[in-house]
This record gives structure tokens, sequence and C-alpha cells, in this order.
């Protein structure tokens, strides 16, 4: 569907139409149908089984880290089934169109789907779950109550999820970008690109990326000021190291983003001229700040996936992380070199020699610390008594998955063999292997592991090795062929293909995609299963893996206040120490802990900048100008409220941790 | 498994206090260097697209410096007056504090005037946003720093309204502190504006 280019805008709706609902486009029609009908079952069953007021008290307006860390992963697992789709819709397009087929998808269509499917992949599938796992996981390693500022991380949870709103409508309201994932100029401006599938771009990531600003402050904080007593910095869980490494990131690169955002919109909604092809504007501006935020991105996804991947080691391992100090400078290492690095996404710009070597060289660089961390786990491995349980799986898969994904990187930062391989298919199978093999399993691996401390059981591990297997196999299916396609010159995002040679890769390619369904399918089994039989695999002493670090120490789930006293700690390896010293859980003395109070605020301010999001897409000036001035006069308006915690009382306290007692006793 | 002299200490059995809000400082801090991040965006585009004229205007032709001056004396007059605010603020002196801090708020409001007419000026001269590259980055960066000036105030006016309303309670110092921070970077966010846009495109 081509969009004409001059709609005309009303003063009530602005530019959305009738025309602007795709109900001539069978795929998108079905699709609704199918959304419709499982929201409406999922709202009726919601409605029916009275959960209305214990969701909207106990989660949405939730401000306990833990809470909100299962919101964001329950995020990142919705919005992974819908970017998995846009992925398998490729994967048959492109095993489709060979011998004069144009495949099922138009190219308008095929566009979006591309686009859609890096946006939603890594801003509303990884960044939410390694926000996620860092929000759970970090204040329970560090022995904290909760983060720093708790109304913050809840308003910062609504954004992400404000901005996936925004993205999801675009799907069945207009249309989305038709730019690829990063929208560069020209071809993302007002020319081009004339209908609101940029400008959907835009808002949604804005809304999403302030979220995520501020949830990289607040995590920051936490780390520097909240750690109990005796946890000096290299005494750290290296989760939480990798997670301070992460947010600092988060901080020092989605700034840049934004401001980015706002000049691509300017160019769009007011004319400026900052990414135009005239008037004095620079295109190549874009690519080198969009990559300033882009490189040190993908380091904010793979950090924290190399904190799980430590954690996972040595607990499974039943020995002590090797090489702690040198894991902590390697991530550090990694945390300033991903900031030097961004120019060799695009060494083809023609910078000269010069300055393509030293972004080679950088890139290359990289590679030391990153080796560094690997033969940290090795060692930690070797002499150990490893359990092959399904976080460890994942482990295992990484490190032989994640080496390979890594030599192409180091193949790929050379400029010379750059110049062949830029933008080819090979790109694709590099970056998707150490997404995949890297960001990925570590999720999973965290998922298994961390599971029954969030839930109080065990996830099955039969379905748990199932998932792993197809994923596994699923993943080098559909990836060996996009390498071999690669080094052959096939070029990223074709919709139809000439030479009928090539079918045979995107099909095997294409088969991949279905086993990696099939791992996703297991995995939703698994948990499906867990819950049916959470009886038998329930962990009554919050200690299920024999852990190590201080998220262990409390019970499954935790209680709301974490610990009823705060940790001391004198070790690496915290709770190990203290298992290992005779520690004996307090039973008495408990005290009324200070806890932040709930509040709807983050969900209210969000919806707000969803509207003037939505608004702004569609020139509706009146609404965006309106939900704007909301946003500011609600948010003024909280400021007045003062009165915003309350004292667990010690009663309350004292009956919980009896509850746990009884537990660990066997009595429950 | 033996503990040789006394049992290790495992956990604190008093709550460890903290000051309610005791993390605002260094969180605003970070929120800043981010704010400071997206400042830097600008002035890197302004860098690079400051000699984009496209047959339009340059610098030389539309900047009016004793105007910038003027403006510039606004703003580090109200850096001074927030001063005042917060050294009342530690006496305890609320009427003072009101009355500084209303103060500064007028010596922004004045360089947001002065900031406006001079955009009027510029655009009725054809010498709008869209006119070039180096145009759209002149707005853009200018225009950024003078939005979060309007914030400020603001800002101010809120906080007016607050310690009219409670006094200078604990939370309301900590708000104000955090607002000192952000007017005192904005100022110092318009050193570099004034000498890296308006002095050396002069010079150029």
């Amino acid at each position: 569907m081509a969009i004409e280019q001059h709609i005309p805008t009303t003063f009530l709706f602005g530019r959305l139409t009738w025309e602007a609902f795709p109900i001539h486009e069978p795929i998108l029609v079905a699709t609704f149908a199918g959304v419709v009908l499982g929201g409406l079952a999922l709202l009726g069953a919601i409605t029916y089984f009275r959960l209305w007021g214990f969701l909207w008290k106990e989660w949405f307006t939730s401000v306990d880290h833990k809470k909100i860390g299962i919101m964001y992963i329950v995020l990142g697992i919705v919005m992974l089934l819908r970017g998995f789709a846009d992925a398998v819709m490729m994967r048959l397009q492109q095993a489709l169109a060979f011998n004069g087929s144009e495949g099922y998808l138009p190219a308008h269509h095929y566009d979006q789907v591309f686009t859609a499917h890096g946006v939603i992949m890594i801003f509303f599938v990884a960044m939410p779950l390694v926000t996620g796992f860092m929000n759970f996981v970090m204040p329970l390693q560090i022995g904290a109550r909760d983060v720093a500022f708790p109304f913050l991380n809840n308003f910062s949870f609504w954004m992400t999820v404000g901005g996936a709103v925004i993205t999801m409508v675009s799907l069945f309201v207009g249309e989305y970008a038709q730019t690829g994932w990063l929208a560069y100029p020209p071809l993302s401006g007002i020319a081009n690109s004339p209908y609101v599938g940029v400008d959907y771009y835009i808002w949604g990531l804005q809304v999403a990326g302030v979220g995520t600003t501020l949830s990289g402050i607040n995590l920051i904080v936490t780390i520097i000021k909240m750690r109990c007593p005796g946890m000096t910095m290299m005494r750290m869980p290296i989760f939480t190291w990798t997670a301070l490494c992460s947010n600092i990131l988060i901080v020092a690169a989605f700034p840049v983003f934004t401001a980015l955002l706002v000049l691509l919109a300017l160019d769009r909604y007011v004319g400026t001229n900052f990414f135009t092809a005239d008037n004095g504007g620079n295109p190549m501006m874009y690519v080198n700040l969009v990559w300033i935020w882009g490189h040190p991105e993908v380091y904010i996804l793979i950090l924290p996936a190399f904190g799980i991947f430590s954690e996972v080691t040595s607990t499974f391992s039943g020995k002590r992380l090797f090489g702690y100090s040198s894991m902590v400078y390697a991530t550090v290492c990694i945390t300033v070199l991903s900031y030097i690095v961004w120019l060799h996404h695009f060494f083809t710009m023609g910078s000269g020699a010069s300055v393509n070597s030293f972004f080679g060289i950088t890139t290359m660089i990289i590679s030391i610390p990153t080796g560094a961390k690997l033969f940290n786990w090795l060692f930690t491995m070797f002499r150990g008594r490893i359990r092959y349980e399904p976080p460890m799986m994942w482990t295992v898969a990484f490190m032989l998955t994640f080496t390979i994904g890594g030599m192409t990187g180091v193949l790929l930062a050379v400029p010379p063999a750059d110049f062949v391989l830029h933008n080819s298919l090979f790109l694709i199978a590099h970056f998707h292997n150490v997404i995949i093999g890297g960001v990925v399993f570590g999720l999973f691996a965290g998922i298994q592991f961390w599971f029954p401390k969030a839930f109080g059981f065990k996830l099955e591990p039969f379905w748990g090795k199932v998932s792993f297997w197809c994923w596994l196999t699923g993943y080098w299916l559909a990836f060996t062929p996009l390498y071999v396609l690669g080094l052959m010159g096939v070029t990223r995002r074709m919709r139809v293909f000439d030479d009928p040679s090539l079918q045979i890769w995107f099909l095997i390619a294409a088969i991949g995609a279905g086993v990696i369904a099939c791992g996703i399918a297991a995995f939703l089994i698994q948990i499906g299963v867990s819950i049916l039989r959470r009886d038998q695999l329930r962990d009554t002493t919050g200690d299920p893996w024999d852990g190590r670090t201080l998220e262990w120490a409390t019970s499954s789930p935790p209680p709301a206040y974490n610990f009823a006293f705060t940790p001391v700690v004198r070790e690496i390896d915290a709770w190990w120490d203290m298992k290992s010293a005779g520690y004996v859980r307090p039973t008495s003395g408990f005290i009324p802990i200070h806890m932040p109070k709930n509040t709807p605020a983050g969900m209210i301010l969000a919806g707000l900048a969803v509207v003037c999001g939505l608004a702004l897409v569609w020139y509706i000036w009146w609404l965006a100008a309106l939900s704007f001035l909301g946003l500011i006069g609600y948010a003024i308006w909280h400021t007045f409220n003062y009165n915003r915690d309350y004292h667990i009382p010690a009663t309350q306290v004292t009956a919980t941790e009896d509850a746990r007692g009884q537990l660990l006793a066997g009595r429950a | 498994m033996t503990t040789t002299a006394a049992t290790p200490v495992f956990y604190l059995t008093e709550e460890e206090h903290h000051e309610p809000g005791g993390f605002t400082n260094l969180g605003f801090w970070i929120y800043l260097m981010s704010d400071c991040l997206i400042f830097a965006v600008l002035f890197a585009t302004y860098g690079v697209l400051g000699a984009s004229l496209a047959g339009g205007p340059g610098p030389r032709d539309l900047f009016d410096l004793s105007l910038v001056a003027l403006n510039t004396t606004m703003l580090l007059l109200s850096s001074i007056t927030y001063g005042f605010a917060m050294l009342a603020m530690h006496r305890m002196d609320q009427k003072e504090t009101i009355k500084w801090l209303a103060i500064t708020g007028l010596f922004g409001a004045a360089f947001i005037a002065i900031e406006l007419y001079e955009f009027r000026h510029l655009i009725h001269e054809g010498a709008g946003p869209w006119r070039s590259g180096f145009l759209s980055a002149f707005f853009a960066l200018v225009g950024t720093h003078g939005l979060h000036v309007s914030f400020g105030i603001l800002w101010l006016i809120v906080s007016i309204v607050q310690v009219r309303a409670k006094g200078l309670i604990p939370a309301n110092q900590r708000r104000l502190t955090c607002l000192s921070l952000f007017w005192h970077f904005l100022d110092v966010v318009w050193i570099g504006v004034f000498t890296f846009v308006y002095l050396m495109g002069v010079l150029r």
C-alpha cells in the first residue's frame, strides 16, 4: 500500500483517517482479529477471576523492585513473541521469493517487518529483560531493601511499556517505519518517508528512552549508595558489577539518542536541516551520532548477560569465580572501550585510512578483555563439580556460540574485510551470533537460574532442556547459512532474489527459525508445566542451587523488605561465606521496617506520555498540547504529595519470618 | 566451620539510618550529567553544521553582541541571586529565601524574553531554523537551553508555592538544592553557548 503524499488533515483528528486502518491487508486483519480475541480472553479471565484489584494494588502501582523487575521480564517475553513473529515472516518471505515469485509480502509491508523486528528485539525485548534482571537481582545481591528511587523505578517501567504500546499501535493504525531499525536519513526524512511510520518510531523510542535513562540513573545510585555494610566495591557480586557498568553506559549513551531523535523530529516536523541532503544538512552526522549511542547499547545488553554467566558458572561449578578482580577490570575496560569503537559500523563512509585504522584497532582490542572473561569462566569450571542444570547448559552453549560470534566480529573489525562484508548477511549472522548466543542465552540462563527466587518454585527441567536444544540447534541452522550467503555477497534487507542457487540456504535458515519457534514454545510449555507442578517443584529453602550471593540468603520469593535485618558482608560470595562460617538465621528481635508506598502516578504519567506521543504521530495538535500540559500538571501535583512512605510493623515482620522458619523446618 | 574468637556478625540488629531522600543529590548530579550529554550532542551538531550556511546569512550578519551581553548578564545575575536564596535557606530564613527565589525567577524571565525577542527578530529577517544547517543547529542549541531555563522558572514557581505551604522542611531544602544545581548548570552551559556560538561566531 503506497501512501499518497498529501493526506488531508483535520483539526479534530489530524491526519488520522479511515485509510489509516489496514482493512484491506489480510495478514494484518487476521493478526488484529487474533490479538482482539486473545486480548478479550485475557481481560475476560482477569475479570472473571476478579484479579483487577489484585493486579492494580500488588503489581501495577507497586514500587517494589522485585515486582517491577518481574513486570519488565514479562513485557520482554510478550514482546519477544511479536519480534519473533516478524523474524519468521522475513525468513518465510526470503525462502519463497525465488524464481520470479514475489513471495507473500509486498515491499511496503516487508520493509516495516524488518524495521519493527530490529526495534522491538533491541528496545522492547532485550532491554526490558536486561533491566528486569538488574531490577530484580541487583538490590538483593547488595543487601538493600529497594532501589534508591522506588517511585522513579515504577515510572521508568511504565514509560518502557508506553514506548512498546506506541510501537504496537502502529501495527493496526497507519504503518511503521520502513527504514531499518536505526532510521538513517535521508530515507527517514519527511521527503522520503512522508507518512506516520518514522513518527511512530521516533515517539515510541523517545517515550521508552526516558524510562531507560531514568532507570539507569536510579540503579547507579542504588549500587553506589545502598550496599550493605562490608560490601566494598571489590566484594560486589559480578552481576552487580556488570549492572553498574551497564547502567553507566545507559546514562552515557541514551541522552545522545534522545537528542538525536529530537533533531530528526525537528527535521520532520519543523523543516530544519540537520540531516537533509540539501540546505547544509549532513546525513552522515546522524549515522555517527546514532552509533555513538548504538555501540554502547550492545554492551549495555551483553554486560549483564556476562554477569549472569559469571554467577551461574561459579554456582554450578561449586567454586568461587576464577579471577574475580580480572573479571571486574575486564568489565570496566569493555565499558570504556565500547565508547570509542562506534565508527566500525560505517567504515565505508570513507573517513580515510587513519580514522578507520583507529576504530578497527580499538574494536579488536575489545576482544582482549572479552577473552579474559572467557578464560575466567573456563578456569572456574576447571576441576569444579559441575552440575549440568539448565542454567549451566545455557552458559556452556554461550561460551561456544559467543566465541565464534566474537571471532567473526574481529574479522569485521578489519576495515578492508569490512568493505567486502558491509551490510551483507555475514554482518546479520555476526550480530545475531553475539546477541542470541550472548544476550538471549544469558537471559534464558538467568530465567532458569532466578525463577525459583522470584516465585518460590523451580522451573521444570525437561521442557527447559527441550527449549535449550531447540534454541541451540535452531540458532545454528538459521544463521550459519547467513554467514555463507554473506560471504557470497548477498546483502541484507532483500525482499526478492534473482539467483535460484541461493534458495537452498534460505530454506535451511527458515527451517532453523522453525526450530527456534519450537524452542520458544517449549519455554512457554515449561512455564505452564512448572506452574501446574509447583508443589513438587517448591523451593522451601530460599537457596535451591546452593548459591553464593546474598539473594539466596532470603526466602523464595523474598518478602517485601528483602532482609529482616540488613546483612553484613565479609567476603566476595557473601552468602557462601555466611553458610560456611556457621550463620544462624535470626528468629526474634524484629524491628519495624521503613518502606515506600505504592502509587499510581507512574502509570498515569506514562499513559499521558503515550497519548501525547500518538497525538504527535497523527498531527492532532490540540491533543498533543493537552496531554503534554496534563503530563506537566500531574507531575507538579505529584510533587505536592510529601507523604510517601510507611513502616512495616515489627509484628508483621515477625509473622513473615516465623512462617519462613516453619517452611525451613518442613512444617508448612 | 569453627569460629576462633567471637561469632562473626552477619547482620545489623538495628535499622541502618538512611536520611530520607539522602540519595537525591547524587541522583540529580547524574541526571545533570546525562543532560550535559544532550547539550554535548547539540554543541557537536553546531560544530559540524556551524559553517553550513547554504548561501544564507552567517553568524557575523546575525548576532547582536550587545543584546547577547545583556542577556548573559541577566542569567549570570540570576545565578548570584539564587546563591543568595540558598544562603537564606541555610539560615532558615523563609521570607528571604522566597524573595531571592522570586528575583531569580524574574532575571530568568528577562533572559527568556530577550531570547524570544532575538528569535523573533531572526525569523523576521528570514533567518529561521529552516534556512540552513547553521541556523538549525543554532536554534536547536540555544532553544534547548532556553527551554531548560523556562522549565527552571516553572520549577522556581512551584518551589516558592511549596516553601510557602510547608516551610523550609528537609524535603523542600532538598528540592531547592537540586534546583540550585540545575540553575547553575544552565549558567555553565550558557557560558559555553556564549563563547562557542556568539563570540567565536562573530570572530569567524
